[in-house]
């Protein structure tokens, strides 16, 4: 285990370094450059001069890197140009967080609640009509792009039956933050109608990001359970008289439940990717809307900050994953 | 771990599908022989006997194909020209902009008085473009690699499959957005490029994994004894057994870069000449009408949904079919 532990590190650090790389090139490339993207097109060429000198842009490219991965370590990743004028990059990422953390929450508590039991169910009831249906669901689920079963949600239950609030995370209130976990800190306060005037709005914006990964969590619940169903030591179980729910909760439920577990965990990592577009909708103000005003807006230093952040996020729930796994699985660690 | 699993992990995803090609062919031929198949079946021929009898298939097939018949006649049977401007006069930006359905018109215009009904038929040609080529440029890329690193191991497999790893490393919506934003002027050449980037992981991943699983079986063994040359083991005798997942994995792509061009436009990073109309496109543009006429989103966005799912039910069932583990 501890050889196995050791390699992934390895294998990680070495990811994040070559994503480093990648991330940096990447920047250079931009159209315009840093340059451009901090005075506009219409400045003087001694302006340009000036700020190219400034930022090192005229030293040797590995001299930037070298530099570039000094600031990045100290956590220095510059200041945002357009999403939030003079605003220090790494900060928009921290306040920021807490809304997509919690928003991300309940997405997936939305498909896991959904996911497993009706994947259970199809499972058991495989080619009936209610599986047929379900599978459809599912189909449909990732066939829809985000972005737009988000506004469809929106106008349905919000702007036309006004069930839902709109946009935003929480209604005007003077809620006190402690952790900026509306939830949470409505919980922590006692001020219980801030909680409910979070949950209110992360009712829609929920559905809307969970609905891929309930599609996924679906059809995964049902394929392993389907498998599991027909493996001998259910047959034998069943055989030895045992009851219908023992089988049911200890051979067949618990064994199906390792790749779903597994699938949950890539979820997760793949939460960031849909909130950039369901945020947009709902003006949710967490990171998946400063990306996506920073991509239309080429902010770059919060682009840097949030897509490193982002790829991070996902390796390390990656790394977690492949752990978890091999710790439920030891086949896994001779992989 | 359990097979049969279509999604376990991404990657593990990929190398499942990987393990349906070559090497397992020879004991699914085995085993299917005693059950329901005459021996010696080809792979091919008994999968077509099954998809030819699932309705997913049929069903997923028959929309694939009214969408490529309706990209090849819409210019000759949608009512009016997709970029002229034909309504513009209905246009009023005070009160509701947006031209409602009249005689000639039956779903109305759009923003800048365009007939809605030729646009969603003519969109059609550009969707499938989008889809298509992306699906040929990702394929293209990910056989490369895959090609490499599976024909020679050793540090050539290395160091492709960590450049692989990395990528497979962000979420592949947001790597899709930031290729496309490297684009000084976006086009439809962009979004393609930008889309497709994201498969070539996948793919080549899923090659590397079949090709692997090959190098050892008899068959391979068998034509280098015979001192079959390298190139010729490579291209004539593991690739072709390699396809299987490819093509699977290609139907899904084929859904998965239309849905994904769509969220590129809509986060203003997609093609900005609309003179020839593309659904994601369409959608995109409709964002700041939504709420008065959301018809505008509505149409283009059933359009894609319903293509999506015909590739899909395809893929699924292709999948099923070439799966050597569901014949029982």
């Amino acid at each position: 285990m501890a050889r196995f532990l050791i390699r992934r590190l390895l294998q990680m650090v070495l990811v994040v370094f070559v994503l480093s790389v990648m991330l940096f090139l990447w920047l250079r490339a931009l159209p315009g450059g840093t340059v451009s993207a901090i005075l506009g097109e219409r400045a003087t060429p001694e302006t340009r001069a000036a700020l190219t000198k400034a930022l090192g842009l005229d030293e040797p490219i590995w001299v930037q890197y070298g530099k570039f991965l000094w600031r990045a370590l100290h956590g220095d990743f510059g200041t945002s140009t357009r999403v939030l004028p003079g605003a220090d990059a790494l900060d928009i990422f921290l306040t920021r967080l807490p809304a997509t953390i919690e928003l991300s929450a309940f997405a997936l508590v939305f498909a896991v609640a959904l996911g497993i039991p009706l994947g259970y169910v199809a499972a058991r009831r495989a080619n009936s009509p209610v599986d047929s249906g379900l599978v459809i669901l599912s189909l449909v689920g990732v066939a829809v792009p985000v972005f737009f079963l988000a506004f469809f949600l929106k106008y349905q239950f919000a702007v036309d039956h006004n069930w839902f609030p709109v946009s935003g995370r929480q209604d005007n209130l003077s809620c006190t933050r402690i952790t900026n976990f509306f939830v949470l800190d409505g919980l922590l306060t006692r001020e219980l109608d801030c909680s409910a005037s979070a949950l209110k709005h992360l009712v829609l914006p929920s559905i809307a990001l969970g609905t891929i990964p309930f599609a996924v969590i679906f059809r995964i619940t049902r394929a392993s359970v389907l498998d599991v169903l027909g493996e001998d030591y259910v047959r034998t179980a069943e055989s030895k008289g045992l009851t219908a729910r023992v089988v049911r909760g200890r051979h067949v439920l618990r064994n199906a439940m390792l790749p779903v577990v597994t699938t949950i965990g890539l979820q997760t990592g793949l939460l960031l990717a849909g909130a950039v577009l369901t945020e947009k909708v709902f003006n949710w103000g967490g990171i998946g809307n400063a990306l996506a005003d920073a991509f239309q807006y080429r902010d770059y230093s919060v682009l840097q900050i949030l897509i490193l952040a982002a790829a991070l996020i996902y390796v390390v729930i990656n790394l977690l994953v492949d752990i978890s796994y091999a710790i439920i699985d030891p086949r896994v660690r001779t992989r | 771990m359990t097979p049969a699993n279509p999604m376990t992990r991404r990657k593990d995803r990929i190398d499942d599908l990987a393990a349906t090609a070559g090497s397992d062919r020879a004991a699914a031929v085995r085993e299917a022989g005693s059950v329901d198949e005459k021996p010696g079946v080809s792979l091919i021929a008994s999968a077509w006997q099954r998809l030819r009898r699932s309705p997913v298939f049929l069903i997923g097939a028959a929309i694939t194909l009214v969408f490529v018949v309706l990209a090849l006649v819409s210019p000759l049977i949608a009512p009016h020209d997709p970029a002229a401007n034909l309504l513009l006069d209905q246009v009023r930006p005070q009160s509701n902009p947006i031209p409602g359905p009249q005689p000639g018109y039956p779903l109305g215009a759009d923003d800048v008085g365009r007939d809605l009904l030729s646009r969603l038929l003519v969109g059609s040609q550009q969707t499938l473009i989008v889809g298509v080529f992306a699906t040929i440029f990702g394929l293209t890329g990910g056989m490369t690699l895959g090609i490499l690193a599976g024909a020679f191991g050793g540090w050539v497999d290395s160091l492709v499959m960590r450049i692989v790893d990395v990528l497979l490393s962000i979420p592949s919506l947001l790597l899709a957005f930031s290729i496309a934003a490297l684009a000084t002027r976006p086009s439809q050449l962009t979004v393609i490029i930008a889309v497709a980037a994201v498969q070539v992981p996948i793919f080549a991943r899923l090659l590397r994994g079949s090709m692997l699983a090959q190098r050892h079986s008899d068959h391979v063994l068998a034509a280098r004894a015979l001192g079959v040359t390298e190139r010729a083991v490579v291209f004539r005798h593991m690739l072709p057994n390699s396809l299987g997942p490819v093509i699977v994995q290609s139907t899904l792509v084929l859904a998965v870069s239309i849905i994904d061009a769509a969220a590129l436009s809509f986060l203003g990073l997609g093609n900005p000449n609309d003179r020839q109309p593309e659904w994601g496109q369409m959608l995109g543009r409709a964002q700041p009408f939504i709420y008065d006429n959301p018809h505008l989103a509505v149409y283009p966005a059933l359009c894609i949904i319903v293509v999506a799912l015909g590739f899909t039910l395809m893929g699924e069932s292709l999948r099923e079919a070439l799966d050597p583990k569901t014949r029982r």
